[in-house]
C-alpha cells in the first residue's frame, strides 16, 4: 500500500492558489470560495494551515459579501447559500467568526426558508435538500439557529427521505450520496437523527463500496474519490462505518493521489483537482489514517475547530 | 353618447369631422389587417395604440394587444428554453440550466409534449438522470399528468432495461403515492405487492448481480411485514405480575419510536386513584419527544403502605390519536395491562453494597427456578401470550413470504453468484418468523438464518461486519425467544452484596462475539447483566432496561465516552459498572457522537461548569464527555482500567465526580 504523499499536495494547494489565469482556475472562478475552503480545510487536516497568508484569504472573503449579506463565489458575483457556507467554515478555521456581522448573515441566510420549511438557494428560488444542510450548519456554526423554523426545515428533509433509506433533492428524488451526506449532516446539527432508518441507510450506504475498494454515489455508477466523504461521513455519524471494508478504501484513496506532482483525482489516473483532494484527504482522516488532524463528519470542519465553537 | 349639446354643425365642424372620421377608418383597417394576420411588430403595435387612444371603446383591440403581449412572452420563452437546450447538450448535469428551464416553464405557456419529449430523449441518453427524473417529476405536477401514467412509464423503461435503478425508484414512489392516496384499482395492498414481488423477480433473477432489483425487493418486503400502526410490544411490570417494591418503573416498549404518550394519552388506575400527576419521559436524546421506550416512575404513598393489602395497577391507552409514530400513522388498538403491587408493612431499608461485586465464574451459581427472580422471568414470558395486542397476522402476509422464500431457495440453486439470494433468504426467514409471531416463539427459521450469515461472512468479506452485526441480532432473538432458553443464560449470585444486587439474576451474555444488541423488548426485566468479552462498540438501546443495577462492558470495543450516552437514562438505577479494556481514547473520530446528547446536536447544552471542574488541567479538557456522562451517575462500583484515554489524573477526577464511588478499579476508596 502507498503512503500518503501530503507535503505535495499542500504543495498543490499553494500552487492552485496563486495560478488565477489559466483555463482551469478562469473556468471555476465562479466558484473560488468554494475551491479555497476545499483548498484550506485540507491544509489544516495536514497540520499546513499556517503555510497561507490569513489576512489576505480574510479580506478577499469579506470582499466577496454581497450588501444582501450573503456571499458569493467570488469578488461581484451574486451571493447564494453556497458560497456563504464556505465564507463561515474559512472563517471558523482562522477562528475568525467575530469578523462577520452575524445578524446580516443569519438575516440573509433566515429569508431564504420557504413556508414548508425547505430552503432556497438564492432569491432565484431553486429548491433542493444541499441547501437546507448549507443553512442549518451556516447558522449553527455562527449560533443563530434559532432564526429559522427548525422544526419545518427538519419535516422538509424528512419528506424527501426515500424507500431505500436515503434522501433526495426534492420529495421524490431519487437517493444519492450527495444528497444523503446533506440530509444526514443537517439532521445531526438539529438532533433529529431518530428520523433515520439508520439500518436500512447504512446498508444502501455499504453497498456503494466496489470491487475496486471505492465508493459510488448510488447503485451501478462509477467509484469516485469524493464519495469517500459523502458517503463516509454519512456512515460515520449514523454509526455504521464498520459494514465497510475500511483497509480497501484507504488503498482506492492513494492510488488515486498523483504522487510526483500533488492532488488526488476521482479515479487512478485521472486528472487532478482541489475538490478530489480535499475529499481524499477528508476522506483518509475519518478513516484514521496516522498524521491526520480528525475532521467533524456534519460540519466537516477539523474536530478541533467545533470544539472550539462548542464547547466553551 | 352622452351629455353632448344639440346645436347644428358648421362647415369647419364637418370638416373637421370627416378628417377624423377617414384617420380612424384608416387606422382600423390597418389594425384590422394586422390582427387577423396575427402581425404584432412593432409599428402594428404603434397603430393600435394610436386607435385605442382614440377609440379606448374597441374591444377588438385590446384583444389584439393580449394576443400580441402572449405572443411576445412566447417568443421570449422560446428563446429561453432554446438556450436551455444549448447548454444542456454541453452539460446535461447542469443545477442552473435544469432550474432555469423549471424557471422559465413556470411562467406558463409551455407544451407537456415539447417537455415530455425533450425529456424522453434525455432520458434514453442516460437513464439515470436524476435532473431529468426530477424535471419529469416537476412537469407532471404542474401539468397534472396522471400517477397512472408516470407508472406506466416506469414500467416501458424497467421492461426497456431492467438495470433501471432511478425507475425502480419512481415506480416505488409512485406506488406509493397511489396506494395512499387510495387511487381506484391500488386499493388492495396484497394484489400490488403480488405483481411486483413477480416484476422484481424477472430483474434480479435475469442479473443478480445488478443491484437495481434488490433495493425494491426490500422495499416490498418492508411493505409486507410492516404493521398498519404503531403497537406496544411488551411494558414493564409484566401482565399479570406481582413486584414488591414501593418505588417502580414502568415502561412502555412499542414497536417504533412514536411521540404523543402523556397521562392524556396512558392513564395508571388503582382503586384509590393514588398515583397523582404521572408524567411519562421519553428515553431518548432528542429534543422532539419522541422514542421507542416511555418510562414513569412511581411511588406507592406512605399512607398506602399496608402489608395486607395489595394494590391493583391497571395501565392502559384507549382509542385515542394521540400516540402517533413518527410518519404520523396514530396508534388508535386499544391496549391494557395490570400487575399488582405488594409491599410489606416494615420495608427492610436499603443496604448500600458491602461487597465488590465480581463477574468471576466462581460468584455465580445456577439459578433456583422457584425463586422470586425466576418468578418476575416467568410471568414475564407468560404474559406475552395474553393481553397485549399483537398485530394478527394476516394469512396473505406468511402466504406471500413463503413463496418467495420457495423461489429464492430456487434461485440459489442455479444462479452463480450467490450474495443476494442468501442475504435476500435470510431477510425473507426472518420476515416469515416476525410475521407468524403470535405470542408462539417466532424463530423457527433462525437456525438457517444464522448458518446463511455465516457463509455471508465469507463470500462477502468487505461486508462482514455488516453479516456479523445481523447475525448478532439473529443470536439474541434466539436466546431470548422462550423462557427456557433464557434461563440457561441466567446465573444466581452465590453470595450477598447487598440485598437489591444480588437477589436479581444476572443475565450473562458474554464470549458469544456480539458485535451489536438487541431484543431489548424481551429484557425489561434485566437487572443485572453481563456483556463482557464481546465486540461491542455500541450499547445503544440498552436505556430502556430501567432496572438495570449491574453492568458488565469490560472487554468490548467501546470507543468513547459518548458511547456510555445511554447509560444517563439509568441514573437511578445503576450501581456497580465496568468497562475496562475497552478502546476509550484509541480513536481519533467518534462514530457515537452524533447519535448521543451533546451541544454539537443542539440536544445538551454546554455545562460551563466543566472548566472549573477541569480546574485549567489541560489533559482534562478533552473529557468534557466524561463528566456529562458520569457527572450524573451514582455508581458505587466503577472498574476503566485498560483504555488509553484513562490514567492516574483521570481517575482521580472521576473519583472526584462520583462522591458515592465505593471501588475504583478492584480498589476501596477511602
Amino acid at each position: 500500500m502507498g503512503e500518503l504523499a501530503g507535503e505535495k499536495h499542500a504543495a498543490y494547494i499553494l500552487k492552485v492558489e496563486k495560478k488565477k489565469d489559466n483555463l482551469e482556475a478562469v473556468i471555476m472562478e465562479h466558484l473560488r470560495i468554494n475551491g479555497a475552503y476545499w483548498g484550506l480545510t485540507t491544509l489544516d487536516i495536514l497540520g499546513k494551515l499556517e503555510a497561507v497568508d490569513q489576512e489576505t484569504v480574510i479580506s478577499w472573503i469579506m470582499s466577496c459579501q454581497h450588501s444582501s449579506g450573503g456571499f458569493g463565489g467570488n469578488e461581484g458575483h451574486d451571493p447564494h447559500l453556497l458560497y456563504t457556507l464556505s465564507a463561515i467554515q474559512i472563517l471558523a478555521l482562522f477562528n475568525k467568526i467575530e469578523t462577520l456581522d452575524i445578524d446580516k448573515v443569519s438575516s440573509y441566510i433566515a429569508s431564504l426558508q420557504n413556508e414548508d420549511g425547505s430552503f432556497s438557494g438564492d432569491i432565484w428560488g431553486e429548491i433542493d435538500t444541499r441547501f437546507s444542510y448549507v443553512a442549518i450548519c451556516s447558522l449553527a456554526l455562527i449560533k443563530r439557529l434559532d432564526k429559522i423554523n427548525v422544526e419545518n426545515a427538519v419535516k422538509y428533509i424528512v419528506s424527501c427521505k426515500n424507500l431505500d433509506g436515503g434522501f433526495g433533492c426534492t420529495p421524490g428524488a431519487e437517493s444519492h450520496a450527495g444528497q444523503i451526506f446533506c440530509c444526514i449532516g443537517a439532521l445531526a446539527i438539529t438532533g433529529s437523527l431518530h428520523y433515520v432508518d439508520k439500518d436500512l441507510l447504512g446498508w444502501w450506504l455499504c453497498e456503494r463500496q466496489t470491487k475496486s475498494g471505492g465508493l459510488n454515489g448510488r447503485p451501478e455508477k462509477l467509484p469516485d474519490v469524493c464519495y469517500s466523504w459523502w458517503v463516509l461521513s454519512s456512515l460515520i455519524i449514523i454509526d455504521r462505518v464498520h459494514w465497510i471494508d475500511k483497509e480497501k478504501l484507504v488503498k482506492f484513496i492513494l492510488d488515486c493521489q498523483d504522487t510526483e506532482n500533488g492532488g488526488i483525482s476521482d479515479r487512478p489516473d485521472d486528472a487532478v483537482d482541489v475538490f478530489h483532494t480535499y475529499f481524499g484527504v477528508a476522506g483518509l482522516s475519518l478513516l484514521e489514517y496516522p498524521g491526520l488532524k480528525a475532521i467533524d463528519p456534519a460540519y466537516a470542519l477539523p474536530v478541533d475547530v467545533i470544539n472550539r465553537i462548542f464547547l466553551h | 353618447m352622452h351629455g353632448r349639446p344639440r346645436k347644428p354643425s358648421t362647415p369647419v365642424d364637418e370638416n373637421a369631422s370627416s378628417l377624423k372620421a377617414n384617420k380612424i377608418k384608416s387606422l382600423q383597417s390597418q389594425f384590422l389587417h394586422y390582427h387577423h394576420n396575427k402581425i404584432y411588430t412593432e409599428e402594428a403595435l404603434k397603430i393600435n395604440e394610436k386607435l385605442i387612444e382614440a377609440n379606448p371603446e374597441f374591444m377588438t383591440a385590446w384583444n389584439y394587444r393580449k394576443l400580441a403581449f402572449q405572443d411576445k412572452v412566447q417568443a421570449l420563452i422560446d428563446e429561453e428554453l432554446r438556450v436551455v437546450e444549448n447548454a444542456l447538450r454541453k452539460n446535461f448535469k447542469s443545477y442552473g440550466a435544469w432550474h432555469h428551464r423549471k424557471w422559465v416553464v413556470s411562467k406558463g405557456n409551455t407544451s407537456t409534449e415539447r417537455e415530455i419529449g425533450l425529456l424522453n430523449k434525455f432520458q434514453q441518453l442516460d437513464t439515470r438522470n436524476f435532473h431529468a427524473w426530477n424535471y419529469r417529476r416537476s412537469i407532471a405536477e404542474l401539468k397534472n399528468i396522471p400517477d397512472e401514467k408516470e407508472l406506466k412509464y416506469t414500467t416501458d423503461m424497467i421492461e426497456t432495461n431492467f438495470s433501471n435503478y432511478s425507475a425502480w425508484h419512481n415506480r416505488s414512489v409512485l406506488l406509493s403515492h397511489l396506494m395512499e392516496k387510495k387511487v381506484e384499482g391500488y386499493l388492495q395492498k396484497e394484489i400490488i405487492l403480488k405483481e411486483e414481488y413477480e416484476f422484481v423477480r424477472n430483474a434480479v433473477f435475469t442479473d443478480p448481480d445488478d443491484q437495481s432489483g434488490w433495493f425494491y425487493h426490500l422495499w416490498l418486503l418492508d411493505q409486507t411485514v410492516k404493521l398498519d400502526m404503531p403497537t406496544l410490544v411488551s411494558s414493564w411490570p409484566p401482565h399479570g405480575s406481582d413486584i414488591n417494591q414501593v418505588t417502580f418503573p414502568i415502561i412502555l416498549y412499542f414497536d417504533e419510536p412514536v411521540e404523543g404518550v402523556s397521562s392524556h394519552t396512558v392513564t395508571v388506575q388503582t382503586e384509590n386513584d393514588i398515583f397523582k400527576n404521572v408524567t411519562w419521559n421519553p428515553l431518548s436524546t432528542n429534543k422532539f419527544k419522541c422514542a421507542q421506550a416511555w418510562m414513569t416512575h412511581l411511588s406507592i404513598p406512605h399512607e398506602e403502605v399496608n402489608s395486607s393489602k395489595k394494590v391493583q395497577v391497571k395501565v392502559s391507552s384507549e382509542m385515542s390519536d394521540g400516540i402517533i409514530s413518527l410518519c404520523g400513522v396514530t396508534s388508535s388498538r386499544p391496549w391494557s395491562f395490570g400487575f399488582t403491587v405488594s409491599v410489606c408493612q416494615n420495608p427492610q431499608p436499603a443496604e448500600g453494597q458491602n461487597r465488590r461485586l465480581s463477574y468471576a465464574d466462581e460468584s455465580f451459581c445456577i439459578v433456583d427456578t422457584n425463586s422470586n427472580s425466576a418468578g418476575l422471568l416467568t410471568s414475564y414470558f407468560e404474559s406475552k401470550t395474553s393481553d397485549y395486542e399483537q398485530s394478527t397476522s394476516s394469512k396473505w402476509k406468511s402466504e406471500m413470504i413463503a413463496t418467495e422464500i420457495d423461489q429464492y431457495r430456487d434461485m440459489l440453486t442455479w444462479a452463480e453468484s450467490k450474495k443476494i439470494g442468501k442475504l435476500t433468504l435470510a431477510r425473507l426467514l426472518t420476515a416469515y418468523d416476525a410475521v407468524m409471531s403470535t405470542g408462539a416463539p417466532d424463530t423457527a427459521n433462525v437456525e438457517e438464518v444464522l448458518q446463511l450469515y455465516t457463509e455471508l461472512m465469507k463470500l462477502d468479506p468487505a461486508h462482514n461486519q455488516y453479516y456479523k452485526d445481523e447475525y448478532s441480532l439473529a443470536l439474541l432473538k434466539q436466546v431470548t425467544s422462550n423462557k427456557e432458553s433464557l434461563l440457561k443464560y441466567c446465573w444466581q449470585y452465590k453470595e450477598s452484596t447487598s440485598s437489591n444486587i444480588t437477589d436479581s439474576l444476572c443475565l450473562r451474555l458474554n464470549n458469544l462475539s456480539l458485535s451489536r444488541i438487541g431484543s431489548f423488548e424481551r429484557l425489561l426485566w434485566v437487572q443485572s447483566l453481563d456483556l463482557s468479552h464481546n465486540e461491542l462498540h455500541s450499547i445503544e438501546g440498552l436505556e430502556a432496561l430501567q432496572l438495570l443495577s449491574c453492568l458488565n462492558l469490560s472487554h468490548n470495543k467501546l470507543s468513547s465516552f459518548m458511547a456510555l450516552d445511554p447509560l444517563r437514562f439509568l441514573k437511578s438505577s445503576l450501581q456497580v459498572l465496568d468497562i475496562s479494556y475497552n478502546e476509550i481514547g484509541a480513536h481519533t473520530i467518534d462514530t457515537r457522537r452524533y447519535l448521543c446528547s451533546s451541544p454539537m446536536s443542539h440536544t445538551l447544552d454546554y455545562d460551563a461548569k466543566f472548566e472549573e471542574f477541569a480546574n485549567g488541567d489541560a489533559n482534562l479538557v478533552n473529557f468534557w464527555d466524561a463528566y456529562s456522562i458520569f457527572g450524573g451517575l451514582n455508581l458505587t462500583q466503577l472498574d476503566i482500567v485498560g483504555n488509553v484515554a484513562v490514567d492516574e489524573r483521570f481517575a482521580l477526577f472521576l473519583a472526584k465526580l462520583l462522591p458515592g464511588l465505593k471501588w475504583l478499579d478492584g480498589e476501596e476508596l477511602n
